[in-house]
């Protein structure tokens, strides 16, 4: 064990640095050629262009609607589906939502509702859980968008629901078969790279305009988080827990049902905790194929440029899903705690208090189901006389239009300014040194890294992807967008350091900073684009910036994660030896945390990736406005989903290059730990 | 420890619960107004669509820009209080709206600008659309400078001097010639072929979205900023800045037939309604509200105006322009 450890790091280490002038020769050498053969063979297409892969997907969606009412697979198929998936999200509004059996409000009214969640929140999660559902929802209902937050939720739920059906045997299966695994992987990175955009306008062809397809968009982007996470739970269980079993005589179903499910059952709650979110996030897209909810709210807003009420509906959304974040985390936890140290007596003792809860909720829903105060949310109450106003959301639309208004006046020249330093010396040499060299220069550099990064095994990879996106007749967008895709990926490590490593050390910190974080996760860009072409202009700065907003929490809170997880008695013997703060966290706390920042890295990109539609919407251009121009005229169809083909490999490129420097990152600081 | 945080939890759960119940059974007591109840607010609001008489139900299309959010606003208000239809507004954007008639889910669509390709497959092609006409509207596409510009340099208006203005529009993004920024990507523009048939030493950059491009026009109006972009009317955010056209060399029928060789202005467009030929055919009086559905560019403006500006909803937006102008709305409702 330790020999092998050794020699991993004898041959580790010494690689690493020559590897380091591996990188420095290669880019040399591409930058001299660059001087001598600019502009030679850059494969460009003009932005109103297409090729014949482009035309000939064309032809095929106009076929696909032209017979989809004869054609077998669509009457037994994807109609049977759209007709469940709509039956599915319609019950759940006529429960929350919407006017159902003859009635003008829905079943249940927002005080059972608000009952309901903070029931099943103490239940599943804990009491503190319950407290927070309850604030939260009641804040909604203060914004004045109860309405539409239901509709949200019930297509959230419909959604979720079928996610986890269909994910969960998925990724315990994937955790048990290796092959299986390796057929999935593909499929996986196919459904949460490739933009929505892309097969949005083809999906109400299969599954009509209205609430079924938004629940079909948000279900592809988000079952894959519960898949993976469940495959890698069912994994990371010991082997020796499952000989044990097995040498006590279990099947192999009993051994899956006995010991891998309970003992990944943690695990699999917090891929549950990632389906949600994600498909939250899905909230703004789904209201373009007329789904209903808060995504509504948003883009209506916006075509009147109403940040304010944009920014109200988007908080809403963000409330929602930091509820049902603490919710399942809390979930998680008790899961952990439960099987270890319930007692008899607190399982007494709970029974009673559960039963209450439930009188309790009843008591809400019926309630809510017959008096109109507690069925339909009021924006005012009348006390002996006084007219006591509950709405907070005008408050909040105002608040926001001026803060808006005064940014847009005030910080213009500065920001004006911090674009064009950037641009100038970041995005236009980068994007010009890989779209205006030749095509096999710019193609060799690159496998070349990724070999020296990640190894043969990437390079191959790499190889594949390019030759892939040649064919796609994309080449000069897709370095392009690989520019700005690296460059907004500095970024967000250079943000994920130093704020993660100030979150790791410092607990106040991180609870001041983590809600901030989730919040810019889940508030829909739609949001604050419009404040962001005020303060950057309609520029692929404006593009790279949004991307940084939304990529850079997730590399923040793994890098916490990581420096929290260096052990504090390292630290301690550090600070005993006589090392500054500084020198701790650059010789000790970094450096033990290589594979964390590898990981981030990754994570960063895949987060970026997802962003280059939005940023198309600002000024990003390249694949990202090919997207959105092939959503928006049909004739750019197929171009369009070439395109999304182009971000899905450059997305495979990237994550199987970093994943592979992570591996090998791995293994060479486990020669240090 | 862990057995006195429950009790600790649990005492505080109970004293919760009977809070809560009695905050209930207050509320109760207080005999509020009952869900279905005559004076309830929802009640009344859902009356409309319980009496569908023979209209049914008629489903327009909603796309996403305001002038259009009027169109529909005034229509279907008209529909629903004078016809008793049950409108259905669909939010969904150009290309998702004509797929629409081929899956029966849109029965109109109230301003459609240009989309040769769309009514060759659904109109001439798979034969689930119809023409229904003009809605009056006279849609115009060009190149536009804020105001300030056009005070500043008056002859900028003229295209032939644009060239000699290209350093004010160098942007980050134009690589060192003058910035055209182009913007919605929902209609094809001529404009790369434009500035390279007319000579200019401009760029075309793409804003892509017509959020990125009114929000261009605003801030470079307040910041007194050079900006030369795509722009058309009618459109609500003219009303807030009024941009300037500049002058391209003028359209003549056929000018624009060789795409690639396109070197004058756009052509004026008559925006139109489209229906699908199911609708056409069902005899709903909403079918012929949709064909005798016409009016100018400053009655939607001033629609667009109560919607985005005033913050009107839809409805009280629409009732206020009805009540103004009944003749309008009559000679819509006249059968045949």
């Amino acid at each position: 064990m330790t020999a092998a450890t050794a020699l991993a790091g004898a041959r580790g280490l010494p690689s690493r640095l020559s590897r380091r002038s591996l990188v420095a020769i290669v880019l040399v050498a591409w930058i001299a050629l660059f001087t001598a053969l600019r502009g030679h063979n850059t494969l460009s297409l003009a932005a109103s262009d297409v090729t014949g892969l482009h035309t000939r997907l064309n032809d095929l969606n106009t076929s696909v609607g032209a017979d989809r009412n004869s054609n077998p697979l669509f009457l037994y198929f994807f109609n049977e589906i759209q007709v469940g998936a709509t039956h599915l999200v319609t019950f759940f509004q006529s429960l929350i939502s919407q006017p159902s059996s003859g009635r003008p409000l829905p079943l249940i009214g927002w005080l059972g509702v608000v009952a309901i969640l903070a029931f099943l929140s103490w239940i599943f999660g804990s009491p503190k859980a319950a407290l927070l559902a309850l604030a939260g929802f009641l804040f909604i209902g203060f914004q004045g968008l109860w309405q539409p937050a239901m509709d949200t939720l019930a297509l959230t739920i419909a959604a979720v629901l079928v996610s986890l059906l269909i994910g969960i045997p998925l990724g315990v299966w994937a955790g048990v078969s290796r092959r299986f695994n390796a057929i999935l992987t593909p499929f996986l990175d196919f459904m949460q790279i490739m933009p929505t955009f892309v097969y949005l306008a083809p999906l109400t062809l299969l599954f009509l305009i209205g609430p079924a397809t938004g629940v079909i968009a948000t279900l592809i982007y988000a079952m894959p988080p519960v898949i993976r996470i469940t495959a890698h739970g069912i994994r990371s269980v010991p082997k020796e827990t499952l000989e044990a079993a097995e040498s006590l005589g279990s099947t192999r179903t009993q051994a899956l049902l006995k010991v891998m499910l309970p003992m990944a059952r943690r695990t699999i709650v917090i891929g549950i905790n990632q389906t949600i979110m994600a498909a939250l996030a899905m909230v703004t897209i789904a209201a373009l194929v007329a789904a209903p909810g808060l995504g509504q709210t948003v883009v209506q807003a916006l075509e009147s440029q109403d940040v304010g009420t944009a920014f109200n509906a988007g908080l809403a959304i963000v409330v929602i899903a930091i509820v049902l974040d603490r919710v399942t985390t809390a979930a998680s936890v008790r899961v952990e705690s439960a099987h270890r140290e319930v007692s008899r007596r607190e399982a007494r003792l709970r029974r009673p208090l559960i039963a209450a809860g439930a009188a309790v909720t009843a008591a809400a829903i019926y309630l809510s189901y017959t008096y109109q105060l507690a069925a339909s949310f009021p924006d005012h109450l009348n006390l002996s006389g006084h007219r006591i106003s509950l709405d907070l959301g005008s408050q909040i639309v105002r608040a926001t239009t001026a803060a808006s208004n005064w940014a847009q006046r005030n910080l213009h020249s500065t920001t004006d300014g911090i674009k064009n330093v950037v641009t100038y010396h970041g995005i236009n040499p980068l994007q010009t040194l890989l779209d205006s060299s030749p095509w096999w220069l710019t193609f060799a550099a690159i496998v070349s890294l990724a070999l020296i990064i990640g190894g043969l095994r990437a390079a191959i990879t790499a190889c594949i992807c390019l030759g892939l996106i040649i064919a796609t007749g994309l080449w000069q967008d897709s370095m392009d967008t690989l520019a700005a895709t690296l460059l907004a990926t500095v970024l967000v490590m250079i943000l994920g350091i130093v704020i993660g490593v100030w979150m790791g050390r410092s607990n106040r910190a991180d609870q001041l900073i983590r809600p901030l974080l989730d919040a810019a996760q889940v508030m829909p860009a739609f949001v604050y684009l419009v404040p962001f072409v005020a303060l950057f202009a309609a520029s692929r700065f404006t593009g790279v910036i949004a991307a940084v907003v939304y990529a850079a929490p997730v590399a923040i809170k793994i890098v916490a994660d990581g420096i929290r997880g260096v052990s504090e008695t390292t630290v301690e013997a550090a600070r005993a030896a006589g090392s500054s703060t500084w020198q701790i966290i650059t010789k000790v706390q970094l450096p033990m945390s290589v594979r964390t920042l590898a990981l981030a890295t990754n994570q960063g990109i895949i987060y970026v990736l997802a962003m280059v539609v939005v940023a198309g919407l600002v000024g990003g251009g390249a694949l990202g406005f090919d997207v959105v121009a092939g959503f928006a005229q049909s004739s750019l169809f197929g171009k369009g989903l070439a395109a999304g083909g182009a971000i899905v490999l450059l997305g495979i490129l990237l994550d199987r290059t970093t994943q592979a420097a992570a591996r090998r990152a791995d293994a060479s600081a486990h020669t240090f730990g | 420890m862990a057995r006195w945080t429950t009790r600790l939890t649990a005492h505080r759960s109970a004293g919760r619960l009977t809070a809560a119940v009695l905050g209930m059974a207050m509320l109760a007591g207080c005999g509020g107004a009952k869900v279905g109840g005559t004076t309830s607010d929802a009640g009344v609001k859902t009356s409309g669509a319980a009496k569908t008489s023979a209209c049914g139900t008629f489903n327009i299309a909603d796309n996403p820009w305001v002038g259009y959010e009027a169109d529909v606003a005034v229509v279907g208000y008209v529909a629903r209080t004078k016809l008793n239809c049950k409108v259905v507004v669909k939010h969904i954007t150009e290309q998702v709206s004509w797929q629409g008639f081929s899956t029966g889910q849109v029965d109109a669509i109230l301003e459609n600008w240009g989309h040769d390709d769309l009514k060759k497959q659904y109109i001439d092609d798979t034969k689930v659309a119809q023409d229904l006409g003009s809605n009056g509207l006279k849609g115009v596409i060009g190149w536009f400078v804020p105001p300030w510009m056009a005070t500043k340099y008056p002859d900028i208006t003229d295209w032939k001097n644009l060239n000699k203005y290209a350093d004010l529009f160098k942007t980050s993004e134009s690589g060192g010639k003058g910035q055209l920024l182009d913007g919605d990507p929902s209609y094809v523009t001529n404009d790369a072929a434009l500035v390279k048939n007319l000579g200019l030493n401009y760029k075309v950059v793409q804003g892509g979205s017509e959020t990125a491009l009114i929000q261009s026009f605003r801030s470079a109006q307040q910041n007194k900023t050079p900006l030369l972009a795509y722009f058309y009317s009618p459109q609500w955010f003219l009303n807030e800045v009024q941009l300037v056209k500049v002058n391209l060399p003028a359209y003549t029928a056929g000018c624009d037939a060789n795409a690639a060789k396109v070197a004058c202005d756009y052509p004026a467009y008559d925006l139109n309604k489209i229906a699908s030929v199911k609708f056409a055919n069902s005899g709903s009086p909403a079918y012929s509200l949709v064909k005798n559905f016409t009016w100018t560019n400053e009655d939607q403006n001033v629609v667009a105006k109560y919607l985005a500006v005033d913050k009107l909803s839809d409805d009280a937006a629409a009732q206020k322009w009805v009540d103004a102008h009944p003749d309008k709305v009559n000679a819509w409702l006249k059968s045949g």
